[in-house]
């Protein structure tokens, strides 16, 4: 057990590192100077000159990935070029409300995934299995950007039920789990929960119809066994593939938020993203880059690390 | 599917998908999307670019604009024509691009093995590390708004996911007998791969790959959508269903006409990737 915590480990750490690696690059690889959000256009020489040197823009590649990694290490992900702030803090803000809405929808959709899918599974053929095929093949097809653009216009718009954007009532900053914080939340974590819900359907559905035509389920039955019993049965096996999927499920939505959010108007990474891409702020990109990706990564560790404990075989091979 | 029917394997494919209701009918939907949008020019009843102060966001079923106009007063049924040329182009373009680098890396990888095929799976695998909407955003971000840094952002979003597949493939054929065989008759590395290898990966690869089209289209139209796609005055639903956003409080069902068409097309893909999918399993 020690042994396979230990690879996985090992495994995690250089793609950690090559996030790092992407994370940074990627913003290079940009057309344009990054020095155009804050300089002048008609700046004089000497003063883009030094604004090189207080971002450390006149040094060489190599070099400015150490200190960039070096810094981030610490915590220190630089200050955003457009707001002068730190923008560690700015991505921790929006982190939370961005893990806020992809955990309540994630753990919505993952519900409902199972129970529409074991009940597809277990009454193969019939009118429910149809029913969450349907369901799921809507799920997995809809752009959810949209979907949430219509759950807008029926909830909000004409039957003015639900808020249609932000999180919470004008003028409250921070986030609270109450009545008024949490009619901000439907909407926008219904639409997202359509996603895992289909993928998840689909998955459980496959894996319990298997399961129940396996040998040792009809021995199960012949010695007498109820139906709950064999639902226990049934969901051991399930368990560690529905984990595994949910896991990444998760994490998709962590990335996947960015459109629901500009739909909703929700103060998360994907609006901070936004920000950062369409004000050119390079640092600000980086860091809320970084920080989604390796917590996608922690997040498959995670699962992997859980595995084992579901499922022991997995621990010896 | 019995051989007795004669034809070759994709004949069989073809049968196979013509008599499952579901593909047949999706097969259609594309076919007529893919229609509408190819003979727009022909087909479409207004100029797409042709705005007008005067008409600006007619409700579904005005006289002479049957599913309205946009905020600047176009005509939709016209700009939802011509808009399936750009969003169609964004979902299948990408998944093509991968489809043919991702099939080479993965042959290269697979066949090579070894230190090769370790150096470009790892590299690959940090790429896996970024869920696909966050690393299309952050590519095409970085690149800068317009079609072709979105079509880069999206060819490579999928390029590690078909590496993958085809690598598998071609690591499970390489140890078969056969090649060896084909070596020892003296065929070269190329033919072998060529001849013996594709044959088998392109069957997997083709079934994932047509999956993939279906995300393709949500994630084009979801840059577009943020403004990062295709530009205006462009005709593309996605930045189509972003410039009538504001309009959802005046006429809520014109602003949502151009997602609707990306849903269409996209579940249509989606059923026909599945029948594809189990297609081609009957006659394995």
């Amino acid at each position: 057990m020690l042994g396979y915590l230990l690879r996985r480990l090992l495994y995690a750490l250089p793609i950690a590192l090559g996030v790092t690696l992407v994370s940074f690059t990627l913003v290079y690889i940009a057309p344009g100077d990054p020095l155009n959000a804050i300089a002048p256009a008609d700046a004089p020489a000497d003063v883009i000159e030094s604004l090189k040197v207080t971002y450390g823009l006149d040094r060489p590649m190599p070099v400015r990935y150490g200190l960039w990694l070096a810094r981030a290490l610490h915590g220190d992900l630089g200050a955003s070029i457009a707001s002068g702030r730190s923008v560690a803090a700015e991505v921790m803000g929006a982190v939370g409300n961005t893990l806020r809405l992809a955990s309540v929808a994630a753990a919505v959709g993952v519900t409902l995934g199972c129970v529409l899918g074991a009940l597809a599974g277990y009454f193969a053929r019939g009118w429910i299995d149809r029913f969450a095929s349907a369901l799921s093949v809507v799920g997995v097809s809809v752009p959810h950007y949209w979907l949430g653009l219509v759950l807008t216009i029926v909830f909000s718009i004409r039957l003015d039920w639900l808020p249609a954007m932000g999180a919470g009532p004008s003028g409250s900053g921070e986030w609270a789990w109450d009545e008024e914080h949490l009619r901000h939340l439907v909407l926008p974590a219904a639409t997202l929960a359509v996603i895992p819900m289909g993928i998840i359907t689909r998955t459980v559905r496959a894996l319990v119809a298997e399961t129940l035509s396996q040998e040792f389920v009809v021995a199960l039955r012949a010695r007498g066994l109820g139906s709950l019993a064999i639902f226990r049965h049934v969901a051991r096996n399930v368990a560690p593939t529905v984990l595994a999927v949910g896991g990444l499920q998760v994490g998709y939505l962590m990335g996947g938020s960015i459109l629901v959010e500009t739909v909703f108007a929700w103060p998360g990474t994907g609006f901070l993203l936004n920000t950062a891409i369409f004000q050119r702020d390079i640092p600000l990109l980086q860091g809320t880059l970084l920080v989604l990706c390796l917590f996608f990564v922690a997040l498959n560790l995670v699962v992997d690390v859980a595995q084992p404990w579901l499922d022991p075989r997995m621990a010896r091979a | 599917m019995p051989d007795a029917a004669g034809g070759g394997y994709w004949q069989g494919v073809a049968r196979a998908l013509r008599r499952d209701p579901a593909s047949l009918a999706s097969g259609v939907v594309v076919l007529l999307i893919f229609a509408l949008a190819a003979f727009a020019p022909w087909l479409a009843p207004a100029d797409p670019y042709k705005a007008s102060m005067l008409r600006r966001l007619l409700p579904i079923g005005s006289a002479g604009f049957p599913l309205g106009t946009d905020e600047l007063g176009r005509d939709m049924v016209s700009r939802l024509m011509y808009g399936g040329r750009l969003s169609l182009v964004m979902g299948v373009l990408p998944v093509l691009l991968a489809f043919v680098i991702g099939t080479s890396v993965g042959l290269f990888a697979g066949y090579v093995g070894g230190r090769w095929n370790m150096a470009i799976m790892r590299v690959l695998d940090v790429f896996y590390a970024f869920p696909s909407v966050l690393l299309a955003v952050a590519v095409s971000g970085a690149l800068g708004p317009g079609m072709s840094n979105s079509l880069i952002a999206l060819t490579l979003v999928f390029v590690p996911q078909i590496v993958r597949v085809a690598e598998s493939v071609t690591t499970q054929v390489r140890r078969l007998d056969y090649i060896d065989a084909a070596r020892m008759s003296g065929a070269g590395t190329l033919s072998i791969v060529r001849v013996h290898v594709l044959g088998n990966v392109l069957g997997p690869v083709f079934v994932y790959a047509t999956g993939l089209v279906s995300v393709c289209m949500i994630l084009a139209s979801g840059l577009s959508f943020l403004g990062l796609g295709v530009k205006p005055p462009e005709p593309e639903w996605g930045l189509m269903l972003n410039t009538l956003r504001s309009a959802i409080y005046v006429n809520p069902w014109v602003a949502a006409l151009p997602g609707a068409m990306i849903f269409a097309t996209s579940i249509a893909f989606n059923l026909l990737a599945d029948g594809v999918r189990s297609a081609m399993d009957i006659r394995r």
